[in-house]
């Protein structure tokens, strides 16, 4: 059977455009509130990266770490993430959600009990920021065994040669990360010197769908449109920010971003 | 690794909750570094350690690991460390008995080993020349760390002067006002301080903000962490670095007693736990009856429910920083606010080797708060002509608690690892004044 997640991909190509993959923290700025964005990006969006927030993030830039502090700071709680996730789901036209966060709250959780859990309320994948490949084998089979799908990350610094391997391993979805940067850096590299990168990846297996993400905004979405998906999480992190600064709703302001994006790639 | 660390007891044994796993009983080898006693995948004890980091790192750390596991065995790498050490770091550091401590508390005999002698005024130089050289060798000429205590940064700084490297040094907000002295001393050698203003803006931040910033940098620069802690590799560079407290100690030791003692206590306060290590390194295949490591950490105020003693108060393991060790946390995962009045061990995690030490029972861990190190920085400055800093206050807390107890065949050694100049501060505020 083909996984929600590969639908969306196969839909994609069909409309010969990349899938749109949004991201953003759950409990950004409360439980209700990031129910209500998920529920109404939904409608352009094509995946759902829902973060679970962790408080010593390694990777994230100061975007992503302002929602998951203010998340946080709300009390979110893992229990919380997944009600999320399933009040969601069981909306009609739920879109593939997967969930992306730090190996900690995994480990405290208990890997089999988390990978249950995400299971049980309809989590599609996985994306483990800090647990690579070859770490990731047993955690990855894990996930396969129970239909989800446990995203592999490539990056400029991977070798052709772990590349081929980490591929070989990977389910039916793979993140590129454009460029040495921690999540939403300002874009250092040419898109096209990303897209050449892209390419390489995908001469290594056509039939694995590979998604760009880490500084794409607006302005830069549309020079990535080859990808088979493009992720935008920090600016609308820092969209959230900015509305609750000017104490506006997020959610406006959030389904007119998704919904610009779309149209850049449409 | 070639080491295998886990040796199976019984192919019969089995846990009795059924499960499949089979009872591994934790040992440490004989012979071998203990730096170098983890598997493949970066683990002693097999569940201490790793390389938990994002895909991005991968890359520069398997090059980092190459470049040290060819030059920790080069004869010119090894004997330009060695000159440095001799004449930049000065060595070794002295061993001193402490007379009138001795004699005030009239139970073991009393020793210092004052590591802070060392250029820059403490332990964290050992770690920062190793870096500097790698980071050379690597044909970078950025270098960028952590600190806490300011120690570490300052120590960066004073070799990256030498070196001629840009120097950043990623340090908690927090850290920054109540460690002036050696903030004005890491400004003065050129290097330039990164505030970190997120979460408790203390070394933990720090830390993340540093790697942060090599995610993004790792092309161009090299990184080093403060301590025994992060991803494998680091842990490896700062433990081959510290040995050298124990490799002089060791020979001190021979010229004072004319042997290795049959009652010897080492004392050191826990952090991350670098000084700790270098301090016991050369003495682990001892039996501990006849030398007993005893780590110190961070109790904390005794009015505050928080502290930063992992080991001591059992937190539960998990994985910060690169790394599995026992880690002060919340049911849900979220690294908890630690507390103490000493920056440089006011961390909620610990090394992956200290977790082992005392999983196996090698090493006894215990606590002290900011009242008892203050107390005792207060009865050690009176009594002897050293001043030791906040850090090395709690390592002496429990040498006063345990020498009366113990008659005078025992010695008890306390690593004076770091000068309480940058405490200068907080120890004005609590105890009137600071003089030096």
């Amino acid at each position: 059977m083909i996984s929600n997640i590969s639908s969306v991909f196969k839909n994609c190509r069909k409309e010969n455009r990349p899938a749109l993959l949004t991201y953003i923290v759950a409990g950004d700025n409360t439980k209700k509130k990031s129910l209500e964005i998920l529920k109404s990006i939904s409608k352009y969006a094509d995946i759902l990266e829902i973060g679970f927030p962790h408080n010593a993030p390694t990777a994230d830039g100061p975007q992503i770490q302002n929602s998951s502090y203010r998340a946080l700071k709300n009390g979110i709680k893992l229990k919380d993430v997944f009600q999320i996730v399933k009040n969601y789901k069981n909306l009609r036209n739920a879109k593939p959600c997967i969930l992306m966060g730090y190996y900690q709250m995994v480990f405290r959780y208990g890997e089999k009990k988390f990978v249950k859990k995400c299971k049980e309320v309809g989590v599609d994948g996985l994306i483990i920021v800090d647990l690579p490949w070859p770490d990731n084998k047993i955690f990855s089979k894990l996930c396969k065994k129970n239909s989800i799908t446990f995203v592999q990350l490539l990056s400029p610094t991977t070798s052709r040669e772990r590349m081929k391997k980490i591929i070989s391993d990977s389910h039916d979805m793979n993140y590129f990360i454009s460029m040495l940067s921690t999540t939403g850096g300002k874009l250092k590299v040419s898109p096209r010197k990303i897209i050449k990168n892209y390419d390489k990846i995908k001469k290594l297996n056509k039939s694995k769908n590979t998604v760009i993400g880490f500084g794409i905004t607006k302005k830069t979405i549309k020079s990535l449109k080859k990808a088979d998906g493009l992720v935008v999480g920090s600016a609308l992190c820092k969209g959230i920010t900015e509305t609750l600064k000017k104490r506006q709703n997020p959610v406006i302001k959030l389904n007119k971003m998704v919904k610009d994006l779309k149209k850049q790639i449409s | 690794m070639k080491v295998v660390m886990l040796v199976k007891t019984s192919k019969k044994l089995y846990n009795q909750s059924n499960s499949k796993q089979p009872i591994w009983k934790m040992k440490i080898k004989k012979g071998i570094p203990l730096i170098d006693q983890h598997d493949k995948n970066g683990f002693y004890g097999g569940k201490f350690g790793g390389n938990y980091v994002a895909e991005t790192l991968k890359k520069p750390i398997d090059d980092l690991t190459k470049l040290f596991e060819k030059f920790r065995k080069d004869k010119n790498f090894l004997k330009e460390r060695d000159d440095l050490y001799e004449g930049y770091v000065g060595r070794p550091t002295r061993f001193i008995k402490l007379h009138n401590l001795t004699d005030h508390l009239g139970g073991a005999q009393i020793y210092a080993k004052m590591v802070s002698d060392a250029n820059g005024g403490a332990h964290k130089i050992y770690n920062a020349i190793t870096h500097a050289m790698l980071c050379k060798r690597a044909k970078k000429k950025y270098i960028c760390t952590d600190t806490g205590a300011g120690y570490n940064g300052k120590m960066f700084s004073m070799v990256a002067k030498k070196f001629g490297l840009g120097c950043k040094v990623f340090m908690g907000q927090r850290d920054i006002e109540r460690q002036k002295p050696n903030c004005d001393a890491i400004r003065k050698n050129g290097a330039e301080i990164i505030p970190v203003t997120s979460g408790s803006k203390t070394l933990v931040d720090a830390v993340s903000e540093c790697i942060r910033y090599w995610v993004s940098n790792c092309d161009k620069v090299h990184m080093g962490i403060g301590s025994l802690v992060g991803p494998n590799i680091f842990v490896k560079i700062c433990g081959f670095s510290t040995a050298q407290i124990s490799k002089e100690l060791k020979v001190q030791l021979e010229d004072e007693f004319g042997e290795i003692p049959k009652k010897l206590k080492l004392i050191n306060c826990v952090g991350g736990g670098s000084s700790a290590y270098g301090f016991w390194s050369e003495f682990v295949d001892y039996n501990k009856n006849q030398i007993e490591f005893i780590g110190v950490e961070a109790g904390g105020s005794s009015k505050s429910k928080l502290h930063a003693a992992p080991l001591s108060k059992n937190s539960k393991l998990g994985v910060l920083h690169g790394s599995a060790a026992y880690c002060i946390q919340d049911a849900d995962g979220q690294i908890n606010d630690t507390e103490s009045i000493s920056s440089g061990l006011d961390y909620p995690s610990v090394s992956p080797i200290h977790c082992l030490l005392k999983d196996t029972g090698r090493a006894r861990y215990t606590f002290a708060t900011d009242e008892e190190a203050l107390k005792a920085y207060k009865l050690v400055t009176e009594l002897e002509e050293i001043s030791p800093s906040l850090e090395p206050a709690h390592a002496f807390v429990e040498a006063i608690k345990i020498a009366p107890k113990l008659d005078n065949s025992n010695i008890i050694v306390v690593d004076s690892c770091g000068d309480s100049l940058k405490d200068r501060d907080i120890i004005k505020k609590h105890l009137g004044n600071y003089s030096r």
